[in-house]
């Protein structure tokens, strides 16, 4: 196959013989000119990598959020990029580990294996159960939450005596979101099958916001007027309840590194930690921490 | 099936036609009718700013410019790929081979990997260019994956373009003492030119419409890209966010009717020039 | 051999080379799917991935059959409603109706044959959905709201290869038949969609193989759960979104196992299109 690819290279030189048919004097020519393209930007987009280029990836939660500094960053900062990718939180621990990205996000704790990275808590969020803005329930027990996601409560009877069913909605496999569910609120048990699955938070809170029968999970910040997010055993999701513990479905944001920060990466992360955006991420609906740097081993 | 047989044929064919005409303006009415809410809502979103400026907040205000050039660019690295290796295809098909087990292998291949659900693609380019080849999520990814995507349409429609080209053209070549290089490079090429460019075109068409495939080669990222290695988000994959996710739905209407918009001058383009070289010619 | 001969062997086999690109194209992508899939399902046992009813990746627990079953009741339910759609505009705009209304509406109709994919999901997802969810009950995102998506987005792809087919029987079958006394519909019935079943078929199997490759239209209105759909107002997922929704973030086995659903999809789909090709080679032999 590489041979047939490099084929139309050697056709200027037969070019000469014969004149042409233009078609192929375009084409010909085009090739070699994206080849030059690419032989010109190869070295430049490695270079930049090291230089100007900051690349961000992991978790799905964070990356809204992490765009919106990175857009913020730039602007201070002309000439430097910062590259924020989705991925999720594993994928962007597995990137900073092997080197594809400068900082990974992950949006739930290092496990044991994973605790040779640098971790920089950049933010808290919190998990809030979501229900239609019509509905009449304003508060479940983290109990009854759990068994309306394993299946074994089905319809809104019990809470608000109409017979309807409960549309259940979570998010795919392998998110960190609902790994952070998964963990706080299911422990061991599963996730009934017949909930509907989403990939994105945002398409959650979309799902939840139109059909009236619906619950789901998504992050506290990105909870907005279109849907309600539920008090937990009576408390309400909100910043104090978080920073008192009182309300219990937490996760921290994270911004790994493979070695301690330094240059731009070191920048980059002190700006998200400074004032101006840490009350950008306040005001976005994050719980704003202040800087916990560990290094391990 | 009984009742069929006790009807008189005439008042049989009445109902049919009754059945058919319902069913026909069912069809055509819900094509249209897509067409017309994205183009309802889509056209009063549309002005030169949001064309020439690019998005912010995920998409919420500005325009869709950045979208807009990695489109062209992803489409552009898959026909610089794909067009030589789709007409070289078609001139060996038929120019330079007799059908042989040697032809039937290369129209099979051909066929199927145009059957081949553009997430398989995806899934592929995401191993081969993403991981393996070490591009990342980037243009250059995306480009290749759809030039793969796009190949058997350009082999096909070179093919039948080269084919409707007039026998007697060749032979007067050939007497006039040119080698077959020079009969199809002179001759047969720029009469099945139209024919190979409308092929083109509708590759072009397919680029654009596609999301599966690039969303995991080309990735998301909404800033303008500023190299192959650049990751970039299409129109179509900003779309699909956008709708999805319920970020703006105005802006989200705007970027479909670009997009369909777009589609359509392209197929309208293919169709009139099919109509004018190929069909004719026939 | 002159120089000019030997240049035309030159370029006779780099030609070659590049022909060779697509068979080769096919094989690169079959070789890497399969390379990809295939060690986990073995691993596992073949049984409980295509018997499995259970979905939960990073459990170890790899069962395709929702997915398997999701696939083909989607795919049954765009047949049901594309084909008879499909079939009947084509034998009226063939048959039945004035040709300049044909020659209107057949380039139409293949024109939207190029809307995005991502569109029709849309289009599914503001009206279908909710009328759905409003009407009928359920959630919305079901088996008959990814069907009837489907059987739209085929319409073009069944419509317009059915009129090539149908048109390209001979008029001398329909006078022959009209000569004997029958009405155009029996004409149509009894001679002309005989004539052009081969034709048809392969665009009903074309149609088919869109419908079961089909992803982003389908996650968005189809729900997704990884279970068998108990009515077709419940739920459910593709194979192909099975690939889609999960790829992003799946890493080691689930990966491994995404690869897996990809090579079931693949199968599937060279099936098919086996047959479409023995199908349509049957039709040129005519």
């Amino acid at each position: 196959m590489r041979q047939a690819e490099e084929k139309p290279e050697h056709r200027p030189g037969s070019g000469e013989k014969f004149p042409f048919f233009p078609l192929f004097k375009f084409s010909s020519g085009s090739i070699i000119f994206i080849l030059l393209v690419a032989l010109l930007l190869f070295p430049s987009c490695r270079q930049g990598k090291s230089g100007h280029t900051i690349v961000v990836a992991g978790s799905t939660s964070i990356q809204p959020f992490a765009d919106k500094w990175a857009e913020v960053f730039m602007e201070k900062r002309h000439g430097v990029v910062v590259d924020v990718q989705g991925g999720g939180s594993s994928a962007g621990i597995q990137a900073v580990r092997t080197g594809a990205a400068d900082i990974g996000m992950s949006s739930r704790e290092l496990r044991d294996d994973e605790k040779e990275l640098y971790e920089i808590e950049v933010a808290r969020d919190g998990l809030a159960i979501i229900v239609h803005p019509g509905n009449p329930v304003d508060s479940l027990t983290i109990e009854e939450v759990k068994s309306i996601f394993i299946g074994e409560i089905t319809t809104w009877e019990k809470f608000t005596g109409q017979k309807k069913a409960i549309t259940v909605v979570v998010r795919e496999e392998g998110s960190g979101t609902r790994g952070a569910f998964q963990e706080m609120v299911m422990g061991k048990s599963r996730i009934s099958r017949k909930a509907i699955v989403q990939d994105s938070n945002g398409t959650v809170r979309e799902i939840v916001s139109r059909d009236p029968n619906a619950i789901g999970f998504i992050s506290l910040g990105l909870v907005n007027e279109s849907v309600k997010a539920l008090a937990l055993n009576g408390v309400k999701p909100t910043e104090e309840a978080i920073l008192n513990r009182e309300y219990r479905l937490v996760r921290p944001f994270l911004f790994l590194t493979k070695e301690a920060p330094s240059g731009l990466v070191k920048e980059f992360i002190d700006f998200v930690l400074s004032e101006e955006i840490q009350e950008l991420i306040h005001k976005e609906g994050l719980i704003p921490v202040r800087p916990i740097t560990r290094s391990g081993g | 099936m009984s009742l069929r047989l006790k009807l008189k044929p005439k008042t049989e064919q009445k109902i049919i036609q009754v059945i058919l005409y319902s069913f026909t303006s069912i069809a055509v009415l819900v094509l249209v009718f897509i067409l017309v809410v994205i183009l309802k809502n889509g056209l009063p979103q549309l002005s030169l700013e949001f064309l020439t400026r690019n998005p912010v907040d995920m998409g919420r205000e500005g325009g869709i410019l950045s979208t807009i050039v990695a489109t062209i660019f992803l489409t552009l690295i898959a026909l610089l790929v794909a067009t030589p290796l789709g007409v070289g295809t078609a001139i060996f098909l038929t120019e330079y081979t007799t059908e042989s087990w040697i032809t039937r292998v290369i129209r099979f291949g051909a066929e199927c990997l145009a059957g081949i659900p553009s997430i398989i693609f995806g899934l592929f380019g995401f191993i081969l260019f993403v991981n393996k080849l070490k591009f990342g999520w980037s243009m250059l990814s995306g480009g290749l994956t759809l030039a793969f995507m796009v190949l058997p349409t350009i082999i096909r429609t070179s093919e039948e373009a080269i084919k409707a080209v007039p026998e007697a053209y060749r032979l007067v070549s050939f007497s006039l003492g040119s080698t077959r290089w020079q009969m199809v490079t002179r001759v047969v090429l720029p009469s099945a030119l139209p024919g190979i460019v409308t092929g083109i075109i509708l590759s072009v068409g397919r680029s654009i419409g596609e999301t599966a495939a690039v969303i995991f080669t080309a990735g998301s990222a909404l800033r303008l890209p500023t190299s192959v290695f650049s990751s970039a988000r299409t129109m179509s994959v900003h779309f699909y966010i956008m709708a999805k996710e319920g970020i703006s739905m105005p802006k989200a209407y705007g970027t479909a009717a670009v997009l369909v918009i777009s589609i359509l001058l392209i197929n309208v383009t293919t169709y009139y020039l099919m109509e004018k070289y190929i069909r004719r010619k026939k | 051999m002159t120089p000019l001969e030997r240049n035309d062997r030159l370029i006779r086999i780099g030609l070659l080379m590049i022909a060779l690109s697509a068979i080769s194209i096919l094989a690169i992508i079959t070789v890497f799917i399969f390379e990809q899939g295939t060690p986990i399902m073995f691993k596992y046992g073949l049984k409980s991935f295509l018997l499995g009813r259970d979905w939960y990746p990073t459990e170890q627990s790899f069962g395709l059959l929702p997915m398997i079953v999701g696939s083909l009741m989607v795919t049954a339910g765009a047949l049901i409603i594309g084909v008879p759609l499909g079939l009947a505009s084509a034998i009226f705009l063939t048959e039945f109706s004035h040709r300049r209304l044909t020659r209107i509406l057949k380039p139409v109709i293949e024109l939207l044959a190029g809307i995005p994919s991502v569109v029709y999901g849309f289009i599914g997802l503001m009206f279908l959905v909710p009328f759905i969810r409003e009407n009928f009950g359920g959630p919305g995102l079901s088996v008959l709201a990814a069907s009837i998506i489907l059987g739209i987005m085929i319409l073009p792809t069944v419509i317009s290869i059915a009129i090539d087919s149908i048109r390209a029987v001979p008029d001398s079958y329909r006078e022959g038949s009209i000569a004997l006394g029958a009405t155009k519909w029996q004409t149509v019935r009894l001679v002309v969609l005989p004539a052009a079943r081969s034709g048809i078929v392969a665009g009903i199997i074309l149609g088919m193989g869109r419908a079961i490759g089909e992803t982003m239209a389908v996650i968005m209105v189809a729900g997704n759960a990884a279970n068998i759909p108990d009515s077709i107002l419940a739920p459910v997922r593709t194979l192909t979104s099975n690939i889609a929704l999960e790829m992003a973030y799946a890493g080691g086995e689930h990966r491994e196992a995404l690869f897996a659903t990809g090579v079931i999809l693949f199968i599937i789909i060279m099936i098919l299109n086996t047959l479409a090709n023995v199908t349509t080679a049957r039709q040129r032999r005519k």
